[in-house]
């Protein structure tokens, strides 16, 4: 490195502070407030230069490392020591990880907040291993799964308080309305292709959020259904005190009574759910269907001169995706309690697509990562509840900039031509 | 028919606030392929801009036409850098690799960038008083008037002039040959010794202003504007873009125009709560029917 190098970066640095002063001089140094009538500015300079010095002195650093000619080395290590756990040890990483899951309501450090944070992340997991089918599988960009999500929490929510259906008579139910639901939307527009798909799709998730709002008579608008029966553990209620001649959870088992008793029900019943997802989609991956669908992704005319049907194809990946989120959606009504039309907006939908795409497209344990890592990352942001998106949008981007094919992203064929070379 | 005539009126005047945005994306989608999730927010950046100075000139007492200019000039400038800023840390590093990376780091850009906005300036809705008043009004004896505000014809009259000002440096300048070049083949026009990166650069810059110019008229039009407006007229004009033809520039501007007119008809004429529901039930339609958008070039798969 010599001193024309460091010249160089200097003057780099303050370009690069130069643009930092103005991004960040208009919409940081001038927030507008309204005092009265109309808007009035209070400057803020100090953050400004603060961040813009902060700009210069990372570019500098940036600069003088890349000079040095060294890579960063602890990002490659990692990579191959990442990739070489989930190659060899697949198996056991996942045994692993579900036996961790088992017994994690029973750890001595579980607390409501880590069963609370924990049900969040099974459910951001069961949602995106029912949107890998359609995505990672089929290769279908869908920016409109929340729709999915809200078809299967509304019709739960709507079943259960008018005809008091129990959970495992409303959960199906909820299931086959949202793959109903993804038939409608899959059957017009399943033949556009790759970014049309996408618009389409997400131009469908508002069109069933602006419905959920505007339909009062049914969904009771913005302010959302209430009152959603919580379930039960076979017919056991989870209440304090049980009705004359009835038996709740802990009067059953003769057990103190016990606020987590629900939560802990609530937990399992995530993980069975995501773990049937799970289940079925490594299944259906071995099936004809399954198969269709990695040749469709994989090429398209090459699959419609084999005689595949690729709308039919697509269409059952589409109602098989939606059926799961719609059976998420329900989870989602029952722990509630509560749903309204502000669960199910855009962000949602991003969010599971980032959960997918991050974890690797089709690795059914990236998902797993991704959500983990996303998640907690909200909630690691959580006390600085204005930063916690910022950090969440960032995390997507570094990732995206570092990792481009996701966390796990060697994924093996389904299928070798010759058999396992192993 | 009067009443036709003024949701035509208003209709058109949306229409070129969303055709200017669409052209953005349609831009963007020409030479690399990606949908530009973060446009949107680039031109909810662009409304803030353009609010600020309003604010800082209006207390000035300068005349209306030059503070106008000057908005102009100065949400086109702060906003190229936000576009240009963002192609190159979430977009530049990711060109070449497979198709979805893009689309999720612009998503992960435009949640950044909604919340930075909300986080700098407050999660409260920003009212602006109004700088125009005014205007034609038509159609005197009959029962319903006809009234043109002057600002909607600033705002044509603007979309009509950008649009001159940008047709001719797409097609008659360099720099438009050689846009339209990475367009069709980027690694031949990187040998016929063109700045690849520097096209690109320049095409983030183009559409960021085009739409900071949106963000202005947005301001003056609605008078209130907070840090989510990005999202809903960011898919609207998508949905223009791809509803015109995805790549194709006029088809931007055809596409935005008949988004505004339905969006404008529907909520004068059918329910105002649906009117969104109308715009995207119509880009379903056209898009079983017309697969490319009306002015799309057609797709033709090779194997």
């Amino acid at each position: 490195m010599d001193k024309q190098d460091i010249i160089k970066s200097f003057k780099d640095s303050l370009f690069t502070g130069l643009i930092a002063l103005a991004l960040f001089g208009p919409i940081v140094g001038l927030r507008t407030a309204s005092k009265g009538e109309g808007l009035f500015i209070t400057p803020q300079w100090g953050i400004v230069f603060l961040l813009v010095g902060l700009c210069i002195f990372g570019r500098f650093l940036i600069n003088i490392n890349s000079f040095r000619r060294t890579e960063f080395k602890f990002i490659s290590v990692f990579n191959s020591k990442l990739s070489s756990i989930t190659e060899d040890k697949a198996k056991h990483f996942a045994i692993t990880g579900i036996l961790f899951a088992v017994v994690f309501p029973f750890l001595p450090f579980t607390d409501r907040y880590f069963m609370d944070v924990a049900i969040m992340i099974l459910t951001y997991i069961m949602l995106g291993w029912g949107l890998n089918i359609v995505v990672g599988l089929a290769g279908l960009l869908d920016l409109g799964y929340v729709a999915f999500y809200a078809v299967g929490a509304y019709s739960y929510a709507l079943i259960a308080t008018t005809f008091g259906w129990s959970f495992w008579i409303c959960l199906p139910l909820a299931g086959i309305f949202a793959a109903f639901f993804g038939i409608l939307l899959g059957f017009p527009v399943l033949r556009l292709r790759g970014d049309y798909l996408a618009i389409v799709t997400l131009g469908f998730g508002e069109i069933i959020r602006i419905i959920l709002i505007n339909w009062y008579e049914v969904t009771n608008g913005p302010d959302g259904i209430t009152g959603i029966p919580r379930p039960s553990f076979f017919g056991l209620p989870f209440k304090r005190s049980p009705d004359e001649g009835e038996f709740s959870f802990h009067t059953f088992f003769g057990l103190e009574y016990s606020t987590m008793h629900r939560i802990i029900f609530l937990y399992y019943l995530i993980l069975v759910l995501a773990l049937i997802t799970n289940y079925f989609t490594l299944k259906i991956r071995k099936l004809p269907v399954g198969r269709a669908w990695e040749a469709l992704r994989e090429d398209e005319i090459a699959c419609k001169s084999l005689g595949v049907n690729p709308t039919n194809t697509k269409l059952t990946a589409f109602a098989i995706g939606a059926m799961f989120g719609g059976f998420a959606g329900s989870f989602f009504a029952t722990r509630q309690a509560f749903i309204s039309p502000e669960s199910f907006t855009f962000i949602e939908s991003a969010i599971i697509v980032a959960i997918v795409v991050l974890g690797g497209m089709g690795s059914q344990t990236g998902v797993v990562l991704a959500s983990i890592f996303l998640i907690g990352i909200t909630e690691i942001f959580r006390d600085l509840e204005q930063y916690r998106m910022i950090a969440f949008g960032g995390a997507m981007v570094l990732i995206m900039v570092f990792k481009p094919k996701g966390i796990l992203a060697n994924r093996k064929p389904t299928i070798l031509m010759h058999g396992d070379k192993k | 028919m009067e009443y036709f005539i003024q949701q035509l009126v208003n209709g058109i005047t949306l229409g070129s606030i969303y055709g200017l945005i669409a052209i953005g994306y349609t831009m963007v989608y020409g030479i690399i392929g990606m949908i530009n999730f973060a446009h949107g927010d680039i031109f909810m950046i662009g409304a803030f801009v353009a609010l600020i100075s309003f604010i800082i000139f209006g207390l000035t007492g300068v005349a209306l036409p030059i503070i106008l200019l000057l908005v102009l000039l100065i949400a086109m400038l702060f906003t190229a850098c936000y576009g240009w800023t963002v192609e190159k840390l979430a977009y530049k590093p990711l060109r070449g690799s497979f198709r979805l990376a893009p689309l999720i780091s612009a998503l992960g850009m435009s949640i950044v960038l909604q919340n930075y906005v909300q986080v700098a300036q407050g999660a409260r809705v920003k009212p602006m008083q109004p700088l125009f008043s005014g205007g034609l009004e038509f159609f005197k004896n009959s029962e319903f008037i006809v009234t043109v505000s002057y600002l909607q014809i600033f705002i044509v009259i603007l979309t009509i002039i950008l649009m001159g000002i940008f047709t001719y440096l797409i097609t008659k300048t360099d720099l438009g040959r050689a846009q339209r070049a990475c367009e069709q083949d980027r690694t031949m026009t990187a040998l016929l010794g063109i700045n690849v990166d520097r096209t690109i650069s320049i095409t983030f810059i183009i559409g960021s202003s085009l739409a900071s110019v949106a963000g202005m008229m947005f301001v003056l039009y609605y008078g209130v504007i907070d840090f989510y407006i990005g999202f809903l007229a960011g898919i609207k004009a998508f949905t223009a873009a791809v509803l015109g033809g995805i790549g194709s520039l006029p088809g931007a501007m055809l596409g935005g125009l008949l988004i505004g007119l339905i969006e404008t008809m529907w909520s004068g004429y059918v329910s105002i709560e649906y009117k969104d529901v109308a715009a995207f039930s119509v880009l379903i339609v056209v898009l079983i029917f017309f697969p490319t958008g009306f002015l799309g070039k057609p797709d033709i798969e090779k194997v």
